[in-house]
């Protein structure tokens, strides 16, 4: 009772998800309904289901939620998104969170899934560089980084893709890439969501 | 019709034979596919989870040369590529939606002498153009060499009729557009219950395990129903479940051995196009023994081979039902 405290208070980490999510993602709208979680194909490999990570958002519990590997182990089918009954994007908000444990170094931690990020970052260095993804140097500098002693199992699926044309051995670059560059350069520069 | 064509980085080699088919069946399908010229990489699911205003600039170069490309009043880009269709689409309908969005993306398309107003461009699937713009009923003057005997599993995989921003051309979780055209091919549909699941995406370079999973059910469930072929619309899916059903195999100690071809692979064979046009020979999965199988029309008032007994309650048919 008395005083209602109106002044501004600090952005919580809610805040700083939602902010950090493309449009309007309505994730204040969550239910706890579980219906993502139960729609999810890779659900029972997550430390949290997505409702539950909503749960932990909206607790504050930023650590706990960067450190998990819940973000990362989302196939990106949208299952949950066109099935939840409140709207939620909640792939977009998978994808902050993968933006924003990057960003706070947590996705190196060994609790979380390190191979994920380093093989989103490997090719979107590919990408950058060509303008195309170039798959034969991805999957090797991927490879040899997190799985080298078991470069020899791929062997033969590379093989079998470059027996059967399926698979170049030099990426293909795009004539506008000095144009491409420029427009993510000032992309970076300019940072943010919306 | 003209529509510029959205390849995507896939379809350039690894997804090849999805290319060559496409430009196969366009030609007698009166699709006049234009390739957009100097495409650039649409991101895939990797870009937007390191950084997301990149992600969209890189996505909106795109966009921009189309609408430069087609000029005022030809407005639609096709993809046959799942996830490039998805971001494509994506990008357009969050731009529409946050003009700050929209106008930070243009202040970086800028640095490039581009700019692009969203909602300029439609970006449409390549089953979406074939079945909703060129029409069954055409297709069906077309067919030569039907189908017949050959069962197949119509496989959507996800990002094709899920999310569909903008442009939603079927039921999120049970679509029909493919069972359709491959009905009117002459092929036998299984109602295929996985047809919307997820094939595992990139977890097959993340996490084996999960991915494998993955694959497993949805080969498993096509074997059930006896399918001599899954059919795909997705590079993606294509290769997961092709490429990877040996390892799938030796992990579970199963011995699928079931075929995964792209669905213009089969409308070339209907339209009496050679095998050697189609990018056949390309799957780790023979196909040959499968389409062996391809024969006369069947004897369709042979009923013992229904489905429901005749002591069962009359239930509606769709035509061509198995």
């Amino acid at each position: 009772m008395g005083t209602t405290a109106t002044t501004a208070r600090a952005p919580t980490f809610f805040d700083e998800v939602v902010a950090e999510t493309p449009g309007d993602p309505r994730l204040e709208t969550c239910l706890q309904c579980g219906t993502c979680g139960g729609s999810c194909p890779s659900g029972a490999d997550m430390d949290h289901t997505p409702r539950a990570i909503f749960a932990l958002i909206a607790a504050g519990m930023k650590d706990a939620v960067l450190r998990s590997n819940t973000a990362w182990y989302c196939v990106s089918c949208y299952y949950c998104m066109v099935r939840c009954p409140q709207e939620i994007h909640i792939t977009d908000i998978m994808y902050t969170l993968k933006r924003m444990s990057i960003k706070a170094g947590l996705y190196k931690d060994k609790t979380s899934v390190p191979e994920a990020s380093d093989f989103a970052e490997t090719f979107i260095n590919y990408v950058e560089t060509y303008g195309r993804s170039f798959e034969l140097g991805l999957a090797t500098r991927y490879h040899l980084l997190h799985h080298p002693l078991d470069m020899i199992k791929m062997v033969p699926l590379g093989l079998g893709m470059w027996r059967r044309k399926r698979l170049d051995l030099t990426p293909r670059k795009i004539e506008g890439i000095q144009q491409l560059q420029a427009i993510l350069t000032r992309a970076k520069e300019l940072g943010g969501a919306a | 019709m003209k529509y510029s064509y959205y390849p995507g980085c896939s379809l350039e080699r690894q997804a090849s034979a999805y290319h060559q088919s496409t430009m196969a069946v366009a030609r007698p399908l009166n699709i006049d596919l234009v390739e957009l010229e100097d495409w650039n990489c649409c991101g895939a699911i990797e870009y937007i989870a390191v950084d997301l205003l990149p992600a969209y600039a890189l996505i909106s170069r795109n966009l921009a040369l189309a609408a430069n490309q087609n000029g005022p009043g030809n407005h639609q880009l096709v993809a046959p590529c799942s996830a490039c269709y998805l971001n494509l689409s994506k990008a357009d309908k969050y731009m529409s939606d946050s003009p700050e969005l929209a106008e930070k993306v243009n202040i970086a398309l800028a640095a490039g002498g581009l700019s692009y107003t969203p909602g300029t461009i439609r970006t449409r699937h390549l089953l979406d153009v074939i079945v909703n713009d060129v029409g069954l009923d055409a297709i069906k003057e077309r067919v030569t060499n039907p189908l017949y005997n050959l069962r197949v599993a119509p496989y959507y995989g996800c990002v094709v009729v899920r999310p569909g921003f903008n442009n939603q051309f079927d039921d999120t979780e049970y679509p029909t557009s493919m069972d359709r055209l491959l009905r009117t091919l002459g092929a036998k549909v299984i109602d295929f219950p996985l047809k919307s699941h997820c094939c595992g995406g990139h977890m097959t370079q993340i996490s084996q395990g999960v991915a494998l999973e993955l694959i497993r059910r949805l080969l498993k469930n096509a074997s059930d129903y006896q399918a001599d072929v899954i059919v795909t619309l997705c590079p993606m899916c294509q290769l997961n479940l092709d490429a990877y059903q040996d390892s799938v195999n030796k992990h579970f100690g199963t011995d699928y051995t079931i075929p995964i071809l792209y669905f213009t692979q089969l409308i070339g064979l209907a339209l009496g196009l050679p095998a050697t046009e189609l990018g056949f020979g390309k799957e780790f999965v023979d196909a040959r023994p499968a389409l062996a199988r391809i024969g006369s029309q069947p004897d369709m008032t042979d009923t013992a081979g229904l489905r429901r007994d005749k002591k069962a309650l009359p239930m509606p048919r769709m035509t061509g039902e198995v």
